[in-house]
C-alpha cells in the first residue's frame, strides 16, 4: 500500500482520498489489508479493489459465483466470522458483505471466515460443535464465559430438553453476550443465538420429535435395510464394524438396532443400483425383524 | 488532584480524578455488589456482577475497571442489570453450593438444625466458617435470589479439601473465581505463589504442581485469607467459632513495623486476628507472625498466672502482697549504684516510663537501659551525631515514593516482613533497588544490583561508594553548601578509600560499587533503609555515620521518599527509647547530666534525681558478673538468651544477689529470678506503641488478664508506692500518658482522646500539631548536618588458622527474637522447627560436612551444636545461624566486644570454626 500510494503510515495523498494507519492486529489478519470508509470495514484489499472503491459482495454473489455448493444440494446456512459467528439462513442471503449488515443479523465479521451450509447440515449439530470449541478456548476469568458456555454446551448434552428450554437457552446466551468480558465471549452464543432466530423449527424437531431434519445427529437417526430393495449382496454385512447386520446370502439383511453405532457405512457401500439402505429420523420404515429370502427378482448383474 | 463531577442514580457525586466508577459510588454510599473488587488491587473486571449502565457507552461496563469520567450518568440498579446481575450469580451459584444461600430461611437456620428439604451437609451455608462474613452471602441478598429458582445444573468441582499446611485451609470447591488471592499474592505481597492454574471451565486458583503452600515458597502472610470473599481459604484455628463477638482494634506486638490489628473474640478468647485495612502503616496486610502467631502465646498454658518467690532453691506462688512487699523491702536495702534496671522494647510507652520513673525517683540510679542497646544504640548515636535526632527521618510509606531504594544490613522480608512487601512493591513499579549483603536475602532476587561485601565493611563500602559519588561530581552541592558542615574534613578521610583498597576488603568489584553509587546517586528521592547488620559491630556507630554522610552527600534528607531509615526491632523499642530507658537520658532524650533538665523532672515528680550517666546493658552484665551491681529489676527482657557470650551473662545473673523478673511466661532469665512477677499481654492492657517511624498508636484492651496477672505500669507502680514513694497513683495508663505529654515536648500533643482518632508521627508538639512524618524538613533538628570523617576500622574479631569462618547472625522469618513468643506457637515451630547453621557448599566439602549433618560450631567463648544446612545462601568463609533457638543459643558463640560509643556487642561477626558432631542424622530419630 505505501508503494501503491506513496505515503507513509499516519499521512494522507495529497487528493486526500486515502490515508494509511498502522494498527495493532485483532487476530483478523485474513481480512488484511484492509479498508475502512467512514464505519465500515472492507477486508481483503488488494490495490486493484481499492481503485474501484466501495463493494459489497452480497452473500448470495459469494455463495453462488465464488464459492457454491455441490452440484444437486440447496443451500441452508452460511456462517460467517468463524466459531463464534452466526449461522444466517437463505433469508438473509442478500445482505452485503459488510460490518454492519453481518451485525445487524446477528453475526459478526469476525475472522473474515465464511462457512457456507446445504441441506445436510444440522444446525443444531453445527452449534454442538462450535459451542464446544469456544468452551474449550474460555480463559476462565469471567463466569459468564467460563461457566455460561459449559451450561449452554449441557443443554445440547442432556438430551432430556423441553420446548420451553430453548427459551432457557435462548436467555442465557443474551446473558453471556451481554455481560462477558472479553470479545469470545461475547460472541461465543452467536451460534446458539441466530440458529434459534432462524432455525427454532429444527430445535423443536429435535426435542419434540425427537427427529433430526437433516439427518445429522446420531442419537436421533436410524440405518434401515429396505426388504424390498436389498438383494442379499452381503457387502453390507462384510463392511459393518461392528457386526451389527444379519442375513446371509440372498436373505434381506437386518440391522441390530442395539448394536448399530450409526457409521454409515452401509449406506456407503450399499451399491447405487439397490439403494436398500436408508437413513431416517423420527420414522420407521417396515423392515422383518429376522432376514428374510428375498423376494423380488433378481437385478440383473 | 483535579476533580470530577458524576451522577449516579440520579445522585450528584464529586470524587477526585482517577477513581473507577465503583469507587466513586462507594464514596457516595451507593452500594454496587461486586465479588472480585478489593482494595488497593489493580482494576479486575472478572467477576461482572458490578456491571452498570452508563449513557452513551454500549453494553454494560463494569464499574470496578472503568474510569469515572467528569458528567458521567451512571445507573447502578435497573431492572435489566438487576435482572444480568442475578443471570451471572446463577452461573457462579451452579458451581458453589447454593441450597442454602437461595433459601429464604438462611438467616433464620442454626448450625444444627434439622432442614426438611433434605439437604446435603456439604451443601449447607450454616455449616460453613465463613457464615455470616461470606460476601456472595451479602450479594445475594442484595439480589434477593432468596426466591430464586437455579435452574442450572449443580457442578460441583469435587476438589480434595487441603489441610497439608499449618495455619491454612484450603478449599476450592467453594471458590468463586474472584481472583482476589491470586492479585494480593502477586500484587500486593509480590510474592507470586498463587496463581490460576487449568483453563476455562477447569480453572481453579493454586500453587505451582498443586504442592503445599509450605512447599510453594509461601510466606504464610494470610493475605489471601484476608482476600476470599468466600470460604475457600480460610484460618484453620478456630474457624468454627464464625462470627467473633466483638472486636477491639489494636496494634501488632511483634516488630516495629507497628502493623495495626484486629483481635476478634467470642468466649472471651481471640479466635482470629486480622489485619487491619484502615491501618495506616499495614493498609490491610500482616505477616505471618501478626496473623497467625499471636493467640497460641496469649492463650498459652505456661502464661505466669500468680507472682512466684525462690523458697529454698525453686520458685513457689505467692500472693501480690507477699511478693510485692518482699521486692520492695529488698530493694530498699541496695545502693543506687547496685542496682541495674532493665526496660523493654516489648512493654507500651507507659509501662516504660514508669519504669523509667521508678528506676530514677525511687531507686535514685540511672543504670537503666533496655535492648535497644543490643540493636539500634549506634544510630541513636550516629544519627544524633550527624542530624541531630536519632529515629527514622522518613514514614515506611516513603519506601514506595522513592525512585532508588538503598538496602543494607538489613532483611526487611524476614525481619520486617510488611515493609519488606513495600519494597517490593516498590520494584514492582520499576523503581531501582540496591541490596548490599553478605547474604543472599530474598530482596536479591528483586534487587538491580547486589553488593555481597564481606561482613563487618560496611564503611569501606559506603565510603567508596561516595568516592564515585565525589569523583563523579554527582553529589548535591547546593544542599551541602547550605545545609552541612565538616565537608572539607569528610573530603579528606576520603582520600584514604582508594579503588583497590576498598574492593580487596569488601571483596566486592570496583565496577559494582561504582554502578551503585551512580544508580543512588542520579536517582532522586533516594531512601537508605538499614537495620542491625549496620548497628550490631564494633563500629556500628561510624557505620550509621557513614550513611547519614552518604544521604547528605546527595541531599536525600527532609524530602519525601529520602532520608535515612533505621527500621527498629521490637514493637515500641522506639518508645522505650523515647520514654528515656536509658542510662543517659530523660523522657524525650532530655540529658540527665543537664542541670536545668533534671530540675525540670525533679519539680515535676517532686524528688531528686541522680545526675550521673549510668551503665548500659552490656556494662551492667558486666558489673554485675564482677559484683559491682548486686540487684537486677527485669522488665520483660530475656536477658539470658539475648545477650552476646551468654554464658557470661548466665554466671553474672547466677551471681546476682536478688533478681526480680516481670514476665508473661517463666524465661530463661525468669527461671534465674528470686522474683518473678506475672505481667499481662499486649491483648489484657491499654497503652501504646511508638512504631519505627515515629507513629503512636493505641494498644487497647481486648481481654481480662490471665490469673493474676497485671500490666507492667502497675506492677512497677505498687513495688515504688510500697517503696514509700508517691506519684504512683495511677488508676490508668490515660493518666500516665497525660504526664508523659506535660514532660516531653515531642509527645507533647498525645492524649488517649487524640490517639483514639488518629495516631500522629512524633515529633508532636501540642494537641493542635499534626505530627511530623519527615524530620530534618529545611533544617536539621541539630543545625546544620554534619559529616562525619571516618577511617575503617577491621571488626574486633577476624577470622584466623584456629578459627577460620565469620559467624554472623540473622533472623527468620517464623520465629521472633529469643523464641519467647513464637516458639510457644505450634504452627511456627512446623515452619521452623529448630536452629540451623548455614555453610556455603565450598566450605562444607573442605571440611567434610554434609547438608543435614550434626555439626558443632565453635568460638572462643564456646560451642553450640546443631545441624549444617549447605546453602549458597551464605557467601565463603561465613556462616550464619539466628538466636531464636534455646536449645542451640547461638549467642553462647557471639562477641560481647562493643561499639566504643553506642555500647552495642559485635553481633554480627565472630570468629568460629565448624566441626562435625559425633553422631550423624541417623542419630535424631532416635532422639
Amino acid at each position: 500500500m505505501i508503494r501503491e500510494l506513496n505515503i507513509q503510515p499516519g499521512e494522507i495523498t495529497p487528493d486526500r482520498k486515502f490515508g494509511l494507519e498502522r494498527i495493532v492486529c485483532f487476530k483478523s489478519c485474513v481480512l488484511a489489508p484492509v479498508r475502512v470508509t467512514d464505519e465500515t470495514i472492507y477486508g481483503g484489499m488488494s490495490p486493484d479493489k481499492v481503485r474501484k472503491g466501495p463493494l459489497e459482495t452480497p452473500l448470495s454473489k459469494e455463495i453462488y459465483e465464488i464459492g457454491g455448493l455441490a452440484s444437486g444440494k440447496s443451500f441452508k446456512a452460511a456462517q460467517t466470522g468463524g466459531p463464534s459467528g452466526g449461522c444466517l439462513p437463505a433469508s438473509a442471503l442478500e445482505l452485503g458483505l459488510d460490518y454492519e449488515s453481518l451485525t445487524g443479523a446477528g453475526s459478526i465479521m469476525g475472522s473474515g471466515g465464511l462457512v457456507i451450509m446445504d441441506e445436510d447440515s444440522c444446525p443444531v449439530d453445527i452449534v454442538y460443535f462450535f459451542l464446544t470449541f469456544t468452551q474449550k478456548e474460555s480463559c476462565g476469568k469471567c463466569p459468564p464465559c467460563r461457566v455460561g458456555t459449559r451450561q449452554m454446551l449441557e443443554c445440547f448434552t442432556k438430551g432430556e430438553g423441553t420446548v420451553e428450554e430453548i427459551d432457557f437457552l435462548f436467555n442465557l446466551a443474551e446473558l453471556v453476550k451481554n455481560t462477558a468480558l472479553c470479545g469470545l465471549g461475547q460472541t461465543a452464543p452467536n451460534p446458539v443465538l441466530t440458529t434459534i432466530r432462524y432455525f427454532r423449527d429444527e430445535y423443536e424437531a429435535h426435542i419434540r420429535d425427537k427427529r433430526c431434519p437433516a439427518l445429522v445427529c446420531r442419537e436421533l437417526i436410524n440405518f434401515y435395510i429396505l426388504p424390498d430393495r436389498c438383494q442379499g449382496c452381503m457387502i453390507c454385512a462384510r463392511n459393518c464394524p461392528v457386526e451389527a447386520i444379519k442375513g446371509g446370502r440372498r436373505m434381506v439383511h437386518v440391522i441390530d438396532q442395539e448394536k448399530c453405532v450409526k457409521c454409515g457405512t452401509c449406506l456407503e457401500v450399499c451399491p447405487p443400483r439397490f439403494k436398500a439402505v436408508v437413513k431416517v429420523s423420527g420414522e420407521k420404515p417396515e423392515v422383518p425383524a429376522e432376514p428374510v429370502p428375498v423376494s423380488g427378482q433378481e437385478v440383473k448383474q | 488532584m483535579s476533580e470530577i463531577k458524576l451522577n449516579i442514580d440520579g445522585k450528584e457525586v464529586i470524587v477526585p480524578a482517577g477513581v473507577t466508577v465503583l469507587q466513586a459510588a462507594e464514596r457516595a454510599g451507593i452500594y454496587i455488589p461486586t465479588l472480585c473488587y478489593l482494595d488497593g488491587l489493580e482494576p479486575y473486571g472478572g467477576c461482572r456482577i458490578c456491571i452498570v449502565e452508563i449513557e452513551n457507552m454500549r453494553g454494560f461496563p463494569p464499574a470496578c475497571s472503568t474510569p469515572a469520567a467528569d458528567g458521567m450518568v451512571v445507573r447502578t440498579n435497573t431492572p435489566q442489570l438487576q435482572e444480568l446481575r442475578r443471570g451471572i450469580l446463577e452461573l457462579i451459584l451452579s458451581e458453589h453450593p447454593h441450597a442454602c444461600l437461595v433459601c429464604w430461611r438462611r438467616h433464620r437456620c442454626r448450625p444444627f438444625d434439622v432442614c426438611l428439604r433434605n439437604i446435603a451437609v456439604d451443601q449447607r451455608c450454616v455449616i460453613c466458617p465463613k457464615n455470616g462474613r461470606c460476601q456472595l452471602q451479602d450479594v445475594v441478598d442484595y439480589l434477593g435470589m432468596q426466591h430464586y429458582e437455579i435452574r442450572l445444573t449443580y457442578t460441583p468441582r469435587q476438589l480434595q479439601f487441603d489441610t497439608s499446611d499449618p495455619f491454612i485451609d484450603r478449599d476450592f470447591n467453594l471458590c468463586v473465581l474472584c481472583g482476589r488471592c491470586v492479585r494480593t499474592c502477586q500484587e500486593v505481597r509480590v510474592n507470586g505463589c498463587l496463581a490460576f492454574v487449568y483453563r476455562g471451565s477447569q480453572a481453579v486458583v493454586g500453587t505451582a504442581f498443586g504442592k503445599p503452600y509450605k512447599e510453594s515458597g509461601c510466606e504464610f502472610c494470610g493475605g489471601c485469607v484476608e482476600a476470599c470473599p468466600v470460604g475457600a481459604i480460610m484460618e484453620r484455628d478456630n474457624k468454627w467459632y464464625v462470627l467473633p463477638e466483638r472486636k477491639v482494634t489494636t496494634v501488632c506486638p511483634y516488630c516495629g513495623t507497628g502493623c495495626r490489628i484486629i483481635l476478634e473474640i467470642k468466649n472471651e478468647r481471640i479466635i482470629r486476628v486480622r489485619p487491619d485495612r484502615e491501618g495506616p502503616v499495614n493498609q490491610g496486610q500482616a505477616c505471618v507472625k501478626g496473623k497467625f502467631g499471636i493467640i497460641d502465646f496469649v492463650h498459652h498454658q505456661d502464661r505466669l498466672t500468680t507472682p512466684l518467690i525462690r523458697r529454698n532453691g525453686s520458685l513457689e506462688p505467692a500472693s501480690w502482697d507477699e511478693a510485692l512487699d518482699l521486692v520492695a523491702r529488698k530493694l530498699k536495702e541496695y545502693k543506687p549504684e547496685e542496682i541495674g534496671v532493665f526496660g523493654s522494647g516489648k512493654c507500651t510507652n507507659e509501662d516504660n516510663y514508669v519504669l523509667q520513673k521508678f528506676a530514677r525517683a525511687v531507686l535514685k540510679t540511672n543504670n537503666l537501659d533496655h535492648c535497644a542497646r543490643l540493636c539500634h544504640a549506634p544510630s541513636v548515636a550516629g544519627l544524633a551525631q550527624s542530624f541531630g535526632s536519632g529515629a527514622m527521618t522518613n514514614p515506611i510509606e516513603d519506601v514506595l515514593k522513592a525512585e532508588a531504594i538503598f538496602v543494607i544490613g538489613a532483611d526487611p522480608t524476614y525481619a520486617h516482613p510488611v515493609i519488606g512487601m513495600k519494597i517490593k512493591q516498590a520494584t514492582r513499579q520499576g523503581k531501582k533497588l540496591i541490596v548490599a549483603n553478605p547474604r543472599e536475602i530474598e530482596l536479591c532476587r528483586y534487587a538491580n544490583i547486589w553488593l555481597r561485601l564481606r561482613p563487618g565493611t560496611d564503611v569501606a563500602l559506603l565510603m567508596g561508594m561516595m568516592r564515585v559519588i565525589v569523583e563523579e561530581g554527582l553529589e548535591d552541592k547546593e544542599f551541602i553548601a547550605e545545609r552541612c558542615e565538616n565537608y572539607e574534613a569528610f573530603l579528606e578521610a576520603l582520600k584514604d578509600f582508594e579503588p583497590g583498597f576498598v574492593a580487596e576488603v569488601t571483596e566486592v568489584p570496583w565496577e559494582k560499587i561504582v554502578e551503585a553509587a551512580r544508580l543512588y546517586a542520579t536517582s532522586k528521592p533516594a531512601s537508605i533503609v538499614y537495620a542491625m547488620g549496620i548497628t550490631q559491630h564494633t563500629h556500628g556507630t561510624d557505620n550509621v555515620l557513614a550513611i547519614a554522610n552518604l544521604a547528605m552527600l546527595t541531599g536525600n534528607i527532609g524530602k519525601p521518599g529520602s532520608g535515612v531509615n533505621p527500621l527498629r526491632g521490637h514493637n515500641n523499642v522506639q518508645g522505650a527509647c523515647d520514654m528515656g530507658v536509658l542510662p543517659n537520658v530523660f523522657p524525650g532524650y532530655a540529658r540527665v547530666d543537664d542541670e536545668s533538665t533534671r530540675a525540670r523532672f525533679d519539680q515535676a515528680w517532686g524528688t531528686s534525681t541522680p545526675g550521673w550517666v549510668g551503665l548500659t546493658v552490656t556494662e551492667m552484665v558486666h558489673a554485675a558478673h564482677e559484683g559491682r551491681i548486686k540487684a537486677f529489676y527485669v522488665m520483660g527482657e530475656n536477658l539470658a538468651l539475648s545477650e552476646p557470650s551468654i554464658n557470661v551473662c548466665q554466671e553474672a545473673l547466677k551471681k546476682l544477689e536478688f533478681l526480680v523478673v516481670q514476665d508473661m511466661f517463666l524465661s530463661e532469665t525468669a527461671r534465674l529470678a528470686d522474683v518473678v512477677l506475672p505481667a499481662c499481654s499486649f491483648a489484657e492492657k491499654d497503652g501504646t506503641f511508638t512504631n519505627t517511624e515515629r507513629r503512636v498508636q493505641r494498644v487497647r484492651k481486648a481481654l481480662e488478664p490471665v490469673g493474676q496477672s497485671r500490666p507492667d505500669w502497675w506492677i512497677v507502680s505498687q513495688v515504688a508506692k510500697r517503696m514509700g514513694a508517691s506519684g504512683f497513683d495511677y488508676e490508668h495508663p490515660s493518666q500516665i500518658m497525660e504526664e508523659i505529654a506535660r514532660l516531653t515536648p515531642s509527645y507533647g500533643g498525645f492524649s488517649y482522646e487524640r490517639l483514639d482518632r488518629e495516631s500522629p508521627h512524633w515529633p508532636c508538639l501540642g494537641p493542635d500539631h499534626p505530627g511530623t512524618p519527615i524530620l530534618h524538613v529545611g533544617k536539621f533538628v541539630r543545625g546544620k548536618g554534619r559529616f562525619a570523617p571516618l577511617k575503617y576500622r577491621p571488626s574486633a574479631e577476624l577470622p584466623d588458622d584456629t578459627y577460620p569462618l565469620i559467624l554472623t547472625t540473622e533472623r527468620a522469618l517464623y520465629h521472633f527474637h529469643t523464641g519467647t513468643l513464637t516458639r510457644r506457637v505450634p504452627g511456627l515451630n512446623e515452619l521452623r522447627r529448630e536452629e540451623w547453621v548455614e555453610i556455603h557448599p565450598e566450605d562444607a566439602e573442605r571440611l567434610g560436612i554434609k547438608d543435614g549433618e550434626r555439626v558443632r560450631v565453635i568460638s572462643r567463648r564456646g560451642e553450640v551444636v546443631t545441624i549444617a544446612r549447605v546453602t549458597r545462601r551464605s557467601p565463603p568463609g561465613t556462616v550464619s545461624m539466628t538466636f531464636h533457638f534455646a536449645e542451640a543459643p547461638t549467642n553462647v558463640l557471639t562477641n560481647a566486644e562493643v561499639d566504643p560509643v553506642a555500647k552495642i556487642p559485635e553481633y554480627k561477626v565472630c570468629a568460629v570454626r565448624v566441626e562435625k558432631a559425633e553422631g550423624g542424622p541417623d542419630d535424631q530419630g532416635s532422639q
